[in-house]
């Protein structure tokens, strides 16, 4: 038997669809040139794809027909020599459409694999996030801004070649910066990209990361019931309308709690979070209303806790706030947790004060690309120029 | 003269005579059965049961919800939330009409809907003929759908009321279509005996949706996207469903027989003269006339003939019936439809009666497909004739092909 090469491509659902699915094709395409054989393909289950909701894209590749049947006998490979996520925060786990829980973004990786992770993070950070791993593996970073080609759009930023110029340094078996270039050139005519490809392979570096680096928690699942055991009729009991909680710190009762999805946490899905400066807020109720996820929660002291179990960080409370800095959408890399914003308020109003500016001071910019009218052009030129000068 | 409700109240208690349609049978099963919501969408044969069942709610004999739908998907689509809303329902339809309801009707037994209805048979379009073929109910055959044939009103009306008492059945909650032969049955007036409302009532409980009403008061999730971690669990409850209908149909044609006193024998299918017969025939529905007098007239001349007449065809009751068959030298299968390029270009019935009997441990009879009496076509007594002498040749292993057309200008 020959060789088989199995790599995924972790993205955002309809955000980065097409640079997803760009990246695999190219995987495939520049291997061929080699005279290898390949598929390149899409997690069906997770598609329909919903905004920021991690998907994922595989490429198989292999040194002969046999080979590459032996790989593709499966719905998704279990283990995969290299792992990309287009966006460092799913570094933190990938809960998709089509499965119960969260995975370790590095979960299918083989022992001394590699998680490439564009990102404009230094290397710790991102280990900090990723869950431990039983053996190590390596972690290589592609600097830049997370790119959002996606459905609608596709942001020409190189970030695809520049993933495949690091392919090929870190897995030069599977094809040469040569081959690379050379689909690059079939694909898109852009001498430019081809450079863009080559740069990243000389830059490229990866470091080891051992078993007791990482997030130690243990990533939550469910467990399936069989087919005796389920309600009839394709009917499940509701999400409970909800109820009061407590104030930790006066212990009044009162609010508004609305129950949640139970197996779906929605923890894995946001890029950037609101954080809600309760000093300033006048309790005008819009962030509560236009939520499309009903995320806020109403204290028993009136005022608005966005809850992170629900929270898709799609920034509508920010830009209805009619506050001046009251809610402000901070990057999902800034947190190592979900907890309450309110709650930690509510303990200690000066040490909140202190988290929440320098929370909003660091905010690197982040979004979908469509935070505000003309942010996404203005971010290819950045890109190109990370491209260009590392 | 005495009052109205006085005269109401006495039809009550005694069984009484009446002739009537299969339609206007099944349409009384639904007053006697007291059915909530009824939705209807004209379309022939299938019409007469709405026109009869406006009949009596305008005449003040029934108390129903009776919406007129746009169209015979949404006809379906609205009983389908009134029974998950712990409604009685009864609906129907017939030919392209049924099949214009087609993804209402996928859908009504993945949710376990008990939706009770009657299809008139009708040839599918093109050409837009009105006479009976039994494609139109044989479309959903595979999807968690009860199907019965009835070959008079008599058993239209009980067939009716056994449908509620097996589809609302906690341990079944599938649909069930009853089909009537067009033009045969639905539009043939027949005496028909109309059982006392309280022996009715007593043969049928009320409809109890339990754990699974749609209500304010028991908040559930009906019907949420479920992609492959779930769907095969979900389609194995089907199944096991289907698989409890063969208990729940017996148990219900007992307590039939026990409160109503009319027996139908094995409820799956029945048989003709088929005791001392060398070879039988068998089909579905109303062709079962003609087959019994041309048996009649053939036992004159000394041809031992029997007949198997089908009368659930969801559940299949593939076991007694590869028994009962394997007394037989040769069967003919009759079917009022047809299933293109299918294996040995037969019928459905063929189909499904040769695959009854490919594992049976016993004697398997040689089993010859007749297609005859499409579109409404008259099944003669000569025709069954041919077909018995067809079986017989098959009987003493002469070679001729699996499926014959019948009747057909040639």
């Amino acid at each position: 038997m020959g060789r088989l090469f199995a790599i995924e491509i972790i993205y955002r659902g309809i955000f980065q669809k097409t640079l997803g699915k760009h990246i695999s094709r190219s995987i495939v395409l520049a291997a061929h040139k080699e005279d290898k054989l390949g598929i390149s393909f899409g997690r069906y289950g997770d598609s329909p794809e919903r905004n920021g909701i991690p998907a994922k894209n595989f490429a198989i590749v292999a040194t002969d027909e046999q080979t590459l049947e032996e790989g593709m006998a499966k719905y998704e490979p279990k283990e995969v020599d290299i792992t990309i996520a287009v966006d460092d925060t799913l570094c933190k786990g990938v809960e998709s459409w089509a499965w119960y829980g969260l995975q370790p973004v590095n979960r299918l990786l083989k022992p001394g694999g590699t998680l490439i992770v564009t990102s404009r993070e230094q290397p710790e950070a991102l280990i900090e996030m990723a869950h431990r791993k039983e053996y190590p593996y390596k972690l290589a970073i592609v600097k830049g801004t997370p790119s959002f080609s996606g459905l609608w759009v596709y942001k020409d930023d190189h970030t695809d070649v520049r993933i495949l110029g690091a392919i090929a340094r870190i897995l030069p078996e599977l094809f040469s910066l040569e081959s690379v270039q050379k689909a690059i050139m079939d694909e898109w005519h852009d001498e430019l990209k081809a450079t863009s490809a080559g740069k990243s392979y000389e830059r490229t570096t990866s470091l080891t990361v051992q078993p007791n680096q990482g997030n130690p928690e243990e990533p939550y699942r469910f467990d399936f019931p069989k087919w005796h055991e389920m309600g009839e009729g394709i009917a499940i009991p509701s999400i409970p309308a909800g109820h009061s909680f407590e104030d930790p710190t006066t212990h009044a009762v009162g609010g508004f709690r609305p129950d949640r999805n139970p197996t779906f946490k929605k923890f894995s899905t946001r890029t950037m979070r609101p954080v809600v400066n309760f000093d300033t807020c006048i309790k005008c109720t819009l962030c509560w209303l236009q939520c499309p996820d009903s995320c806020f929660d109403v204290t028993p002291d009136g005022l608005y806790d966005a809850n992170m179990q629900a929270c898709c960080g799609c920034g509508v409370c920010e830009a209805v706030c009619p506050v001046k800095d009251c809610v402000t959408m901070v990057n999902e890399t800034e947190f190592r947790d979900n907890a309450s914003q309110w709650e930690m308020w509510k303990k200690d109003k000066e040490g909140y004060k202190t988290w929440l500016e320098e929370k909003i001071k660091s905010h690197p910019e982040r979004s979908h690309g469509f935070r505000y009218r003309g942010q996404y052009e203005e971010q290819v030129p950045e890109m190109l120029e990370i491209a260009r000068e590392g | 003269m005495a009052p109205v409700a006085t005269a109401i109240e006495e039809q009550r208690k005694t069984d009484e005579t009446a002739l009537i349609t299969g339609s206007e049978a099944i349409a009384v099963a639904c007053k006697l059965a007291d059915v909530d919501v009824i939705t209807a969408y004209p379309i022939r044969p299938y019409d007469t049961v709405m026109q009869y069942v406006a009949k009596l709610v305008a005449n003040g004999e029934m108390d129903c919800e009776y919406i007129v739908a746009e169209g015979e998907h949404s006809q379906f689509e609205i009983v389908k939330h009134a029974s998950a809303c712990g409604a009685r329902v009864f609906c129907g339809s017939s030919g392209v009409g049924w099949m214009y309801a087609m993804e209402a009707l996928t859908v009504t037994p993945a949710l376990r809907i008990p939706m009770v209805v009657m299809v008139g048979n009708r040839a599918l379009d093109d050409p837009g003929a009105f006479g009976v073929e039994h494609n139109d109910a044989l479309a959903v055959r595979d999807l968690g759908w009860q199907l019965v044939w009835v070959d008079n009103a008599q058993e239209a009306l009980d067939t009716a009321l056994i449908a509620y008492r097996v589809a609302e059945d906690r341990r079944i909650f599938l649909p069930c279509a009853i089909s009537c032969d067009g033009a045969f049955l639905t539009h043939s007036q027949a005496l028909v005996k109309i059982p006392s409302q309280e022996k009715v009532n007593e043969f049928l409980p009320r409809y109890n949706r339990a754990d699974l009403l749609l209500h304010p008061d028991n908040p559930i999730t009906v019907a949420p996207q479920a992609n492959e971690d779930w769907v095969m669990e979900i389609r194995r409850q089907n199944y096991a469903a289907m698989e409890r209908t063969f208990g729940v149909i017996k148990e219900a044609y007992a307590d039939f027989e026990r409160i109503l006193g009319r027996s139908y024998g094995n409820p799956f299918f029945e048989e003709y003269q088929t005791d001392d017969a060398d070879v039988v025939l068998m089909g579905m529905g109303t062709l079962s006339t003609p087959v019994k007098v041309a048996i009649r007239q053939m036992r004159k001349q000394g041809k031992k003939v029997g007949f198997v007449r089908m009368r659930w065809f969801r559940p299949f009751a593939a076991e007694d019936l590869a028994k009962s068959l394997g007394r037989f030298s040769a069967v003919g299968v009759i079917d009022r439809d047809y299933s293109f390029g299918s294996p040995y270009l037969g019928g459905v019935l063929a189909g499904e009666v040769r695959h009854a009997l490919y594992p049976s441990p016993g004697k398997r009879p040689p089993v010859l497909g007749f297609i005859c009496g499409l579109g409404g076509r008259e099944v003669t007594v000569p025709d069954v004739e041919r077909m018995t002498d067809s079986v017989y040749k098959a009987a003493e292993g002469k070679v001729q092909p699996l499926t014959q057309w019948i009747g057909l200008r040639e």
